[in-house]
């Protein structure tokens, strides 16, 4: 049933009509019950004042029959109630009252029986009077007996009847009021428009709805923060946008407006570090909206740290072919651990690139590690100028870029770092080394499950983990991207 | 006519940088805030470009710094962020212009042109001073209505000397208004051009002021 207004009406209405059904049938059994005890008692009790009237002889027998036995009562519909015979033991019939059928009430001879006679049942208490040798018949016709319980019970029911329609348009009302903060609420939300997200108010609302409200509230608040936090980013990459995108018309122009071979292809180079920065901010702010939204692969895959690591090195190498290049530490192939690979990658990929694009070519960046209380740290050393101190607070804030940038530099790469290293359940610490360039670690919570000898696991790589498979679907993809 | 850039984004920078220099500009060019208040301390520009978002701070903390040493140099802001109120903020500060990226380069020139003739007190876009005539927006400069060919240094020169008829301009100003830093100036290069330019345009033009610098003839002569 859709409504609840129905719903608990009708639910109302049938406990209702049940106890009200029980209820007659109670009264019912119980009247009829007493009703039986009552007339039974009076069928004893006749039976026995016209025995004893006999015995006494102030009935005579013979004449006994000529008058009703019991003065018929004043209400039309319960005269002759009781008939009386009086048989001599010889089976004559000595006397009978008025409405009493000619054929014996009763076989037995003695206490109660039923018998059906002309198709009526009676009620018969039979007393057999030894000293005469005559035998007292009084019966009841139960057709009157049942006519009787049946006006008593038509008596109830008939009232609960007319009163049935009452109570169904009270019960329907008092639901209706009952219900009425529901409906309130309902409207409330019904009549606000779709982009409307404050709050319901919820002062004077009854605690069943409370909770309703406080979670709509909540979750009001959390679609408005994270619309908000849409719009921002929306905003904050159009204007982000805007910078490369003027200077790829202004060198466009100067292409245009000059004769002179050497500032055209300076101007055409320009161009391509542009367009070139411009597309690495374009899926670096996918990658952050990526990891931000985390709709990567959110299951955790066993992955080798060395085979990503190597992965993410060679696509590097061959996206930056004039920049420094990547070393990766032996020790990371004996690693593996229980991440999500891609945001890992995601982690990995901006900090591997931004430590290629600030070292000096000649100095290759080191991917190291190093074990931790509970997990490992991934380190990656570069040999540029580093972030200076009172930058380095800032520089996972999206968008912002200090003063030792490159012309690739969008200010995204350690936003995503800092965020993929945050969804993993680890973190990110970034630090100026003592002996110059710039060192980034990602912490990882995950304990490593392997400790195997590398060779051994090297041999055994394919059986041991279904991840090769998955990392190459999703470095191929990576690969597509470029 | 010398121009300070400050952008940080390097492509955007080099295409000002040498655009501005096709333009007849003498640019130079920074990408912090602290490098830029250093520069209009040190040198004198005939004009700045500015971009609000720098890695160090706000364009707008350059310009306050500039308006509160009572400098005049008319500032040209040049942002991503150009929402109205951005616009009414900048211009409070004491920008001059705003324009929003991304711009037409020639509308950048175009607009420094007006700020520093503005600046100059002139309203006309062209310079004249007795039969000479000088464009500044088509580089063109004729004498008697007839055309005269300069280089873009010759150019320069004149056109600094007939921005303000009569005042003398030494040397080195002239090779402040000539050269960005980058560029190594000759001893003699002033002296080279100033040369080339009487042969051009006739005696009685340019006067030197001995040990003083040059002028624009004066009237007597």
């Amino acid at each position: 049933m859709k409504s609840i207004r129905s719903r608990l009406f009708m639910i109302l209405m049938i406990t209702t009509g049940v106890v009200w059904m029980s209820a007659i049938a109670w009264i019912y059994l119980s009247t009829r019950a007493e009703v039986e005890r009552v007339l039974d008692a009076r069928l004893i009790e006749a039976a026995r004042m016209v025995s004893s009237l006999i015995t006494s002889q102030e009935i005579d027998p013979k004449r006994a029959a000529q008058i009703p036995a019991v003065e018929p009562t004043m209400h039309a519909s319960y005269d002759r109630q009781l008939s009386c015979q009086i048989w001599a033991l010889d089976g004559t019939l000595v006397g009978r009252s008025d409405a009493a059928p000619a054929t014996p009430l009763s076989d037995a001879q003695d206490g109660f029986s039923e018998t059906l006679i002309g198709g009526e049942t009676w009620r018969v208490y039979a007393v057999v009077n030894t000293d005469l040798g005559m035998r007292v018949l009084v019966g009841d016709n139960m057709r009157v007996r049942d006519r009787l319980v049946a006006d008593v019970i038509r008596g109830l029911a008939l009232p609960a009847l007319l009163i049935l329609p009452i109570l169904a348009g009270l019960i329907w009302l008092s639901v209706r009021k009952g219900l009425g903060p529901l409906n309130n609420m309902a409207h409330a939300l019904e009549t606000r428009s779709a982009s409307d997200l404050s709050a319901l108010p919820d002062v004077d609302t009854p605690s069943e709805i409370k909770p309703v409200i406080r979670s709509l509230n909540g979750l009001f608040g959390r679609v408005h923060a994270a619309r908000e936090r849409e719009r921002d980013f929306t905003a904050f990459a159009a204007h982000e946008l805007r910078t490369p995108i003027a200077g790829l018309k202004t060198q466009a122009q100067v292409a245009l407006g000059s004769e002179d071979p050497g500032i055209r292809a300076n101007a055409l180079r320009q161009i391509v570090v542009g367009v070139d920065r411009t597309s690495r901010l374009m899926r670096q702010l996918t990658d952050l909206t990526n990891a931000e939204r985390g709709e990567t692969d959110s299951d955790n895959h066993r992955v080798n740290l060395g085979k990503l690591a190597s992965r993410l090195a060679d696509d590097i190498r061959q996206h930056y072919p004039g920049a420094a290049l990547l070393e990766i530490d032996e020790k990371l192939h004996d690693i593996d651990l229980d991440i999500d690979p891609s945001l890992f990658m995601l982690a990995t990929r901006n900090l591997m690139e931004n430590a290629v694009l600030h070292s000096r070519v000649e100095s290759p960046v080191h991917c190291g590690m190093r074990l931790e209380g509970d997990g490992v740290a991934l380190t990656i050393d570069d040999s540029g100028p580093g972030i200076p101190e009172d930058e380095l607070p800032k520089v996972c804030e999206r968008f912002y870029r200090g003063r030792n940038k490159t012309a690739m530099g969008s200010g995204l790469g350690l936003a995503i770092a800092d965020l993929a290293a945050k969804r993993l359940g680890g973190s990110l610490s970034l630090k100026n080394r003592p002996e110059g360039g710039f060192r980034a670690e990602l912490h990882l919570n995950a304990a490593p499950s392997s400790t195997t000898p590398r060779g051994e696991f090297r041999h055994n790589d394919g059986e041991l983990s279904p991840l090769p498979v998955v990392a190459d679907a999703k470095g191929d993809r990576l690969a597509h991207e470029r | 006519m010398r121009v300070l850039v400050v952008e940080d984004d390097a492509v955007l920078m080099n295409g000002l940088q040498v655009g501005l220099g096709l333009a007849g500009f003498t640019v130079d060019a920074v990408s912090t805030c602290v490098d830029a208040s250093a520069a209009l301390r040190s040198s004198a520009f005939d004009a700045v470009v500015l971009d609000l978002m720098l890695p160090d701070g706000s364009g707008l903390d350059v310009l306050n710094e500039l308006r509160g040493r009572a400098v005049g140099t008319p500032v040209l802001l040049l942002t991503a962020r150009d929402s109205i109120p951005d616009r009414i903020a900048g211009l409070d500060a004491g920008a001059d212009d705003y324009l929003g990226k991304p711009f037409d380069l020639n509308e950048v020139a175009a607009r420094l042109r007006a700020l520093t003739r503005r600046g100059n007190g002139g309203a006309s876009a062209c310079r004249i001073w007795r039969d000479l005539r000088l464009d500044p927006a088509t580089m063109a400069v004729s004498k008697s209505g007839e055309g005269v060919r300069l280089s873009r240094r010759e150019f320069s020169i004149l056109h600094a000397l007939m921005e303000r008829p009569g005042q003398i301009l030494s040397k080195s100003q002239l090779e402040d208004r000539l050269y960005g830093w980058q560029e190594d100036v000759e001893s003699n290069t002033i002296e080279v051009h100033i040369h080339n330019l009487r042969q051009k345009l006739g005696p009685g033009v340019i006067e030197t002021v001995r040990g003083v610098g040059y002028r624009l003839a004066e009237d007597s002569i």
